[in-house]
């Protein structure tokens, strides 16, 4: 019985419906069954920290509505729906009052921005931007405005900082970091993104502790452990994503950082697998677009039948500073190792190397990112395939 | 010589630049770049790009 139910997907984002893409390439009539929690807009997630410099509301950034989707892919878009358990006994979905059967079930459920303490008592004044609807919830909070405070600054905090610094808006970041990315860079490469921010009118409050954050009439205020007062009229949380577990926790999959799946991309029970922000293969849990496309592929060939193993080349981050080009190889592949960089002003090379000297990452500013590819191929893969 | 975006990252195809280190040469027009070329940047499919006005 279930083996005649859909191959089901939960979830739309970039996993979700490039998932669905693949399998469509190798098997054009299985049933496909999509469901999503939003209204299962297709959109690009890296280009949401281009839509201020380029002035495009949500619905410009939007590219095919669910039905469109469906059509393309000859499948079924269940949108505005939230899936409320699994029954992995029986192969059912709970939809909240109804079930839906599968025979074979992929969560691509992304990951959830982490909250403030404020962020209940804010509502509004507090956003964060990691979908289409938020980002559009966030240029409506902004509407007649000019003053937002970034708090975080890893990767998403300091695009979110140079697209509304190039909108137009005034940006202040404040975090407890103290310096830019520290999971992604090393300090002098972090200095130079930083500087080239600050010259287009970016103000940071690194190393800082929030001792109050308060929403008035007028906006937002908060007082920083080093007694600085930040005003805006709206603020802006990025302090980092977690993994939505809550549905393959109590499925009773395997969870670490992410919902743990193998080189097959298979959770930890039978007909289940995970891919995309969601999910953790061998202790990495990539939130990036390079991994989750060579996982989609991977996944498309075993769901059609052909199994086959993940592996992953090193996979270098575009980071969209365009005020400081940014490209980073984090160095995923060593456990110790030290940092060298050379260069000047905002050209500059960072090179990881391990303690016997073997390079495995790197991070790369300005006119020094056009030897990304050569570098590339100097670095260990990070998932190798297993020798056989 | 046209442009090409891939809708995902924003990277950007230039006909007349090429992508030599896919053994792409300069002057190669987007309909030759093979099928299963893949965007160097974030790994979506040559189905993914869009061609762009020259601005």
């Amino acid at each position: 019985m279930s083996d005649n139910a859909p191959l089901v997907i939960v979830g739309t984002g970039l996993a979700g419906y490039n998932l669905a893409k693949e399998v469509r390439k190798l098997d054009s009539e299985r049933e496909l069954l999509l469901i999503t929690a939003d209204d299962g807009r297709f959109y690009s997630k890296p280009l949401l920290s281009t839509g201020f410099a380029k002035a495009k509301e949500a619905d410009e950034l939007a590219m095919q509505d669910a039905a469109t989707m469906a059509e393309q892919l000859n499948a079924e878009v269940l949108f505005h729906t939230q899936v409320t358990g699994i029954d992995v006994q029986r192969r059912m979905l709970q939809l909240g009052g109804t079930e839906q059967a599968y025979s074979e079930l992929v969560l691509a459920v992304g990951a959830e921005p982490r909250r403030l303490p404020w962020a209940d008592d804010l509502g509004d004044r507090l956003l964060s931007i990691n979908d289409l609807l938020d980002y559009g919830r966030f240029r409506t909070a902004l509407k007649g405005k000019r003053k937002v405070v970034i708090i975080g600054a890893g990767l998403i905090g300091c695009e979110f900082a140079n697209d509304l610094l190039a909108g137009g808006l005034e940006v202040t970041v404040v975090a407890s970091d103290p310096y830019l990315m520290p999971q992604l860079i090393p300090e002098p490469v972090a200095a130079a993104v930083q500087t080239q921010l600050e010259a287009l009118g970016a103000v940071f409050h690194l190393g800082c502790a929030i001792e109050s954050l308060e929403a008035g009439q007028e906006g937002v205020s908060l007082r920083l452990d080093d007694g600085s007062l930040v005003i805006a009229d709206q603020a802006l949380s990025a302090i980092g994503l977690a993994p939505r577990l809550s549905l393959a926790e109590q499925a009773g999959l395997q969870v670490g950082r992410g919902i743990v799946v193998d080189r097959g991309l298979a959770t930890s029970q039978p007909h289940i697998y995970a891919l995309g922000d969601c999910a953790e293969v061998q202790g990495l849990n990539l939130m990036y677009v390079m991994p989750l496309m060579t996982s989609a592929r991977a996944l498309a060939k075993t769901l059609c039948g052909t199994a086959n193993e993940l592996s992953y080349p090193a996979m270098p981050v575009m980071v969209k500073t365009p005020a400081c080009p940014l490209v980073v190889a984090p160095p995923l592949t060593a456990e110790s190792g030290h940092w060298s960089t050379t260069g000047e002003g905002s050209d500059l090379q960072a090179l990881f190397h391990d303690d016997q000297g073997r390079l495995h990452g790197f991070a790369l500013t300005g006119s020094k990112v056009a030897e990304k590819l050569k570098l590339t191929r100097e670095l260990p893969g990070w998932l190798l395939a297993t020798p056989s | 010589m046209k442009k090409w975006q891939c809708i995902v990252c924003g990277f950007i195809y230039d006909e007349a630049e090429g992508w030599p280190d896919d053994g792409i040469a300069a002057g190669t027009p987007w309909q030759d770049v093979p099928a299963d070329w893949m965007c160097p940047d974030c790994g979506v499919g040559k189905e993914d790009f869009e061609m762009i006005e020259i601005g």
